[in-house]
């Protein structure tokens, strides 16, 4: 590896450059030399909207990634807390296990795709099909989220400070949404209900961990009418 | 009083029974169904409809123009490695037959570890199924292909790092074009919690991953996959047979190490039966066009071809493997194999008759597939904790076994007649189609002729 890319400045803080290094060397380093190495810090400069950083990460570590990212930024996230200064492609931290990642800028479709933990934060705006498929994530986004958000959503919170695209939460299971702002629809299967203390309470949480202070009874709640869950309900007919 | 006039000799009343050929009794039985229920019938296995397929073919074994292999004594070679394009481990396995993906969920925990089992003691491989990796069948089998599926359900970068290949699945034969499905009656504690899904509900999942559409997308999606993996295990891609010839291309182009191509006699679990035999092309013209896709990417031998739906048969497999195929996947055959459609179960030490619990899903044996119901009589597609009682793991691992060496075995009697040390030696040159659309379809001659319809003049 070009020991120009990596230089250390603590023996707790190691830098990346993807200028100079490859991702492939970064996600090496972090899926083997990471552990036991005593780093607790990792920044990543010049991005330049590379595919894959940071994927697969199995530790506990802070990584910062000093520009935009591209597609996957944070895949399968375990433990680590991973802040993007700049914007993401598709897929962020797609299928995140536990851990964080913060996106300072906005964050192009599918962002949290079937996230099962963990949580994302998204200072800016998400695209389409934010939080399809999560399975436990939490998520929360300081601006507007695009058409079919949380599409699939199976468990897990997703809180919109700002508005909400056409057919949020369509087909929802178990996962909860949280809308500050407006709706522009809703999706089959899914209401709106009343927000009860422990949302109040939820929505609290939630907003204090990403650092947005809005009112928690400014948001609204929807979840799934469950009428999808069986498959026909005439199914057991007979004419 | 008169007496009724008697007709002692009288004829009885002939019966009349012209049946409709566009009205036939399977068409009327349709009708009466969906007139009763209002709902699409949903059922497991595969296309029931006669189609084009390798029966359609044959063999020109050695004679003076070529001489055969001596069928016991000669060495026949069955060893196959797949994945050798990018990863550093490719799968090898010591036959050229593999165990298709089936989920948990779909099939029992004691069934995923029967397959392990056997596969393991095969020396081939088992692929996980749309309902993640149990422990058992990760603990049983050596070689274990993990699905990425449009669901993700249980999904997990622990399992991916366990996983000695990663199949990313765009389709299945059986649907293509369609997500999977389990109906509530199979979605039980454990099946709900490995899925995250609430217990009992018809659970449907999605056709479409959530985070990539698209081939330019699939690249980068393989290179995620790649890069979590450390680029140590093959990547394969699966698809559903429709446009093959496209989909193989671009499955290259996203760089799979590995294609699986699924035909439409592949089996389900459950699935609308419009879809299993209406949609997708049959296996046999599958694998023609996958092969040629490869050939005109010069990738033969570069990326290998997997080839599944409705592989039965020793012959079958010696077939595929002519035609072009690496490996071929067997899922429907060996459930089969495990004692689908039999008469009876074997239950501590004895056979016990399961036919009235055929009669009570209105079926019979030799004519199930109530897959979908969870209520198999045989124990094999069910999450019912008495019903799966009767699969033994060891005892359905050892017929697994028996089948797939007698699969082996006429593989390599073919082979060896055909003058092969080696199965992979099988080529096109070695087959004659029976019939014109089995000319056409898999482009060997017809018999007896040097017509390939389609290529060369009538």
């Amino acid at each position: 590896m070009d020991s120009l890319a990596i230089e250390k400045r603590t023996t707790m803080d190691k830098t990346f450059d993807l200028a100079k290094a490859s991702v492939r060397e970064l996600n090496q380093f972090l899926h083997h030399d990471l552990a036991g190495s005593g780093i607790k810090h990792i920044d990543v400069l010049n991005p330049n909207g590379s595919h894959s950083i940071a994927v697969g990460v199995n530790h506990a570590v802070d990584i910062d990634i000093r520009g935009q990212g591209g597609y996957y930024v944070g895949g399968m996230n375990k433990f680590a807390n991973i802040t993007v200064h700049g914007n993401v492609g598709w897929g962020v931290a797609e299928n995140m296990m536990s851990g964080s990642v913060r996106v300072k800028g906005f964050a192009s479709e599918s962002a949290g795709a079937t996230g099962h933990g963990g949580t994302l934060i998204i200072e800016g705006d998400a695209s389409l099909r934010c939080g399809i498929s999560m399975k436990g994530i939490d998520i929360v986004v300081g601006g507007r989220v695009g058409n079919y958000s949380a599409f699939m959503a199976q468990a897990g919170r997703l809180v919109i400070c700002g508005d909400a695209g056409d057919a949020l939460g369509d087909s929802l299971y178990e996962a909860v949404i949280y809308v500050r702002g407006k709706i522009k629809s809703l999706g089959a299967d899914a209401q709106q209900e009343p927000m009860t203390a422990a949302d109040h309470a939820a929505v609290a949480e939630l907003l204090k961990r990403a650092g947005f202070p809005y009112d928690p009874t400014e948001f609204k709640r929807v979840a799934s009418a469950r009428s999808l869950y069986h498959w026909n309900a005439d199914a057991n007919q007979e004419y | 009083m008169n007496k009724p006039v008697e007709h002692a000799a009288q004829a009885p009343k002939r019966i009349q029974r012209e049946e409709s050929a566009g009205f036939d009794r399977t068409v009327i039985d349709y009708i009466h169904n969906a007139a009763a229920h209002g709902l699409y019938e949903i059922r497991g296995l595969g296309a029931k409809r006669k189609l084009p397929h390798f029966d359609d073919l044959v063999f020109l074994a050695g004679s003076v123009s070529r001489y055969p292999l001596e069928g016991y004594r000669e060495k026949c070679h069955t060893k196959t490695v797949l994945g050798t394009r990018f990863a550093r481990k490719p799968v090898e396995l010591d036959i050229p037959i593999t165990f298709a993906g089936m989920s948990f969920g779909s099939l029992s925990a004691r069934v995923k570890e029967a397959l392990g089992r056997a596969a393991t003691e095969l020396g081939t491989s088992t692929t996980t199924g749309d309902g993640g990796m149990t422990q058992e069948e990760r603990q049983s089998s050596k070689t274990l292909v993990y699905q990425c599926l449009p669901s993700r359900y249980g999904f997990n970068p622990d399992d991916v790092r366990r996983a000695d290949a990663i199949e990313v699945v765009i389709g299945q034969g059986a649907k293509p074009g369609g997500g999977g499905m389990l109906l509530g009656q199979k979605v039980n504690p454990r099946v709900a919690k490995m899925r995250t899904l609430p217990e009992g509900i018809d659970q449907r999942s999605a056709c479409r991953h959530p985070d990539w559409t698209g081939p330019d997308d699939l690249v980068i999606k393989i290179n995620e996959l790649r890069e979590i993996t450390d680029w140590q295990v093959p990547i394969y891609v699966k698809i559903g047979a429709t446009r093959v010839y496209n989909d193989v291309k671009l499955a290259v182009h996203a760089g799979a190490d590995v294609v699986v191509v699924d035909g439409m006699q592949g089996g389900t679990a459950a699935t609308q039966s419009v879809f299993i035999e209406h949609v997708g092309i049959p296996t046999l013209a599958a694998l023609r066009q996958a092969v040629e896709a490869l050939e005109e990417l010069d990738m033969r031998g570069k990326v290998q071809l997997v080839i599944s739906g409705g592989i039965r048969t020793g012959a079958d497999v010696a077939k595929a493997l002519a035609l072009g195929a690496d490996a071929v996947s067997v899922g429907q055959g060996t459930l089969i194999a495990l004692g689908c459609n039999h008469e009876s179960y074997f239950q501590a030490g004895a056979n016990h008759s399961a036919e009235e619990d055929y009669a009570k899903l209105g079926t019979a044996p030799g004519y199930c597939h109530h897959c979908h119901t969870g209520k198999c009589p045989v124990g094999i597609t069910t999450q019912d904790s008495i019903l799966e009682q009767r699969l033994d793991p060891a005892v359905g691992a050892k017929r697994l076994k028996n089948y797939f060496k007698t699969m082996n075995m006429e593989l390599t009697t073919v082979a060896r007649a055909c003058g092969k040390s080696n199965v992979h030696h099988l080529e096109r040159e070695d087959l004659v189609a029976l019939t014109i659309e089995a000319a056409a379809m898999a482009r060997v001659p017809l018999a007896g002729t040097s017509w390939i319809p389609g290529v060369t003049p009538a």
